[in-house]
């Protein structure tokens, strides 16, 4: 990915791998739809918690960062303040999810990797609260 | 060397400095290890309903070398169903035989010290000098200070009037869930289930998924002392059991500890419940060092040298890690140096290896996950002044998930000072004075744990008070006595653990509120 133009691709708050992609269109098919929300470090390693939709009760401050296969991802408004300067991919890695997330597949589990955006891109960022 | 708490008393001798613990399984080893382990339900080993097994993995070689129940929602209502048949007759054991059940499991686990502490370093790759030393005489007391607890348990009573009385009875809640982290297996296993029992519930537990197995060996140790249902583990996904224990209408509280957003969706089934819960969430924790710890070259530098490399505790896998170091800058420059070199001395590798200092990450997604941070860190600008890499260790563990100690130098407002990584990474940063240092370890989602480093007590004293922590180690780090209260401030969790205040936490409230008086009301 080339990291200095000004894409949508480069500046959405988060994108998925193919992989990614892949995996949440086998669990829609599987389970219905699915939603994101970005877990906050600790024992679930900074990874996305991927529910059922509807599963996690949402607050009017949760920010919806985007949809990744369809689905919508979201991060604490708080925890958005500290991490508004990258961009999230969410990817796919190898072992069972260790927290309350459904799995990618049946062997992996999502993860979310960050990429900082550069300066020229970060004023077309525009406010992403729901 | 004294490695943790001053109570603990016990110290890794020089003269044992190169014992190496043969692996469980192995002959020869103190710990044995089945192929496969059921469910530890009503006092028995229970199948899976759906006969699914999970493998476990060493951290230590990345190697598989057990399975353990791959258990869904039914296996958790038979867990419920024994608890709940359990429920009434330990509801109702005196409270010096309550006690004396505590007791004897303190006693166990000390009898199986060792044994239990080379499970536990095997399955989550903390150092043994820690399991030896720390995790497993920490838990061990746990127990003894409830059974003690226990027996000061005292009901209130209020002379309303001269003939109206209300007394206060402890009642226990009945069957409480709960959910632990992959951290400290047995130690959280203690916090959560020696205040339970204590208060007369029975429980049903659920281990962290990459640690099933150690809780399960404290079972076996367990099995014939404890009443049949008293207490009851059921291991399995996070996603499948922990949301059918947590969500479930049979439990009268949820005990959890882990990662924020966890605990806000186990709130949220709580709430849907109408029960209470208690959650210890995550941390990112200022560890503070005023310019007067190098005012002489002592015992006390000596030891907030020791209060900054800390933060590779347990490899930096604790809510409490102080992973935010703040240094005056007028002597950034040579605490640092110091401080470094003692990072450079850290002995990595084996953890069954009693010189080992720092171990392995307990997974494969934990490893990666630190490696993604220290990649952002870079990126943000920090600036790598020790570690950075996956380590290297000997041949016949090269497999495990091993992480260098290190320091990335930078500023409050880079997500590694913001996030918890969960490794043995240091953030660390300079303060001006006393407000900068308390604006700076204030600005932060979290509030679990702080440390203070001072010669001066009046500053120590301001300090601590101002900090929006639950805990602020002062002039220490990392201890964990028992009858410390700890728990968090801000989004670091509700509800307080290791203090005696846990048996109202597990406990409702009676209230007889009785008339003396032969006299009518005379309203009608």
């Amino acid at each position: 990915m080339s990291d200095h133009t000004s894409t949508a691709e480069t500046t959405a708050r988060v994108i998925a791998t193919p992989v990614a992609e892949r995996a949440i269109h086998e669990l829609v098919a599987a389970r219905g739809k699915l939603m994101f929300f970005q877990s906050g470090g600790c024992c679930d390693g900074s990874l996305p918690i991927c529910f059922d939709l509807g599963e996690f009760l949402l607050n009017d401050r949760d920010v919806l960062l985007g949809h990744v296969g369809g689905c919508p991802f979201y991060i604490d408004h708080r925890q958005f303040e500290a991490w508004k300067h990258t961009q999230l991919i969410l990817d796919v890695s190898p072992g069972l999810p260790e927290g309350f997330s459904l799995p990618a597949g049946d062997t992996g589990h999502f993860v979310t990797n960050a990429r900082l955006y550069c300066p020229e891109q970060t004023p077309d960022l525009g406010a992403a609260t729901e | 060397m004294t490695l943790t708490a001053d109570l603990v008393e016990i110290e890794v001798q020089p003269t044992v400095r190169s014992k190496v613990y043969t692996p469980p399984g192995q002959a020869g080893s103190v710990v044995t290890v089945k192929a496969r382990y059921d469910n530890f339900i009503g006092g028995r080993w229970v199948p899976p309903v759906g006969g699914r097994y999970m493998p476990n993995i060493s951290p230590v070689n990345g190697k598989v070398f057990c399975e353990v129940a791959k258990s869904t929602a039914e296996d958790v209502e038979l867990a419920l169903d024994a608890a709940h048949a359990a429920k009434d007759a330990w509801g109702a054991t005196s409270l010096p035989e309550r006690a004396a059940v505590l007791n004897r499991i303190a006693d166990a686990i000390e009898a199986n010290l060792e044994m239990l502490a080379v499970a536990e370093s095997w399955e989550n790759g903390k150092p043994v000098r820690e399991t030896l030393a720390a995790d497993l005489p920490l838990a061990v007391d746990h127990f003894r200070y409830f059974a003690g607890a226990t027996r000061s348990l005292e009901g209130r009573s209020t002379e309303i009037d001269k003939d109206t009385v209300a007394y206060h009875f402890h009642e226990p809640l009945g069957v409480v869930g709960q959910i632990i982290p992959f951290n400290f297996p047995l130690l959280m296993a203690a916090w959560k289930i020696a205040p339970a029992l204590a208060a007369g519930n029975c429980t049903v537990l659920k281990p962290a998924s990459p640690t099933p197995w150690s809780i399960l060996k404290f079972a076996e140790v367990i099995e014939h002392i404890v009443p049949a249902g008293v207490i009851n583990i059921v291991t399995g996904p996070g996603g499948e059991i922990g949301k059918a224990l947590a969500s479930s209408p049979r439990i009268a509280k949820i005990g959890f500890t882990g990662e924020t957003v966890t605990g806000r969706l186990i709130m949220q089934y709580a709430a849907q419940n109408l029960i209470p819960s208690t959650v210890e969430l995550g941390g990112k924790s200022p560890n503070i060092f005023f310019d007067d710890v190098m005012a002489a070259d002592d015992d006390f530098l000596d030891k907030a040298i020791e209060g900054l490399v800390l933060y590779a505790f347990n490899k930096g896998e604790v809510c409490t890690c102080p992973s935010r170091a703040l240094i005056q800058e007028s002597i950034y420059d040579r605490f640092m140096e110091r401080c470094l070199t003692r990072i450079a001395a850290i002995k990595q590798g084996n953890p069954l290896d009693v010189s080992t200092m720092v171990g392995a990450q307990n997974s494969a997604q934990q490893l990666e996950k630190i490696e993604s941070y220290v990649k952002i860190g870079r990126e943000e600008g920090a600036k790598c002044l020790i570690g950075g890499e996956r380590a290297t260790v000997e041949a016949d563990v090269a497999d495990g998930y091993y992480f260098q100690p290190t320091v990335l130098q930078g500023n409050n407002r880079m997500r590694v000072f913001q996030e918890e990584i969960f490794g043995p990474v240091l953030a660390v940063t300079t303060f001006k004075d006393e407000a900068d240092a308390i604006a700076i370890a204030n600005d932060t989602l979290y509030g679990l744990g702080a440390g203070v480093w001072t010669r001066d007590g009046s500053r120590a004293y301001r300090m601590g008070r101002a900090i929006k922590a639950g805990r602020v180690w002062t002039n220490c780090y990392h201890l964990y006595p028992a009858g410390a209260a700890f728990g968090g401030y801000k989004i670091s969790g509700v509800g307080r653990e290791n203090h005696q205040m846990m048996l109202e936490h597990y406990s409702q409230t009676k209230n007889l509120l009785v008339s003396y008086s032969p006299k009518p009301l005379g309203f009608f």
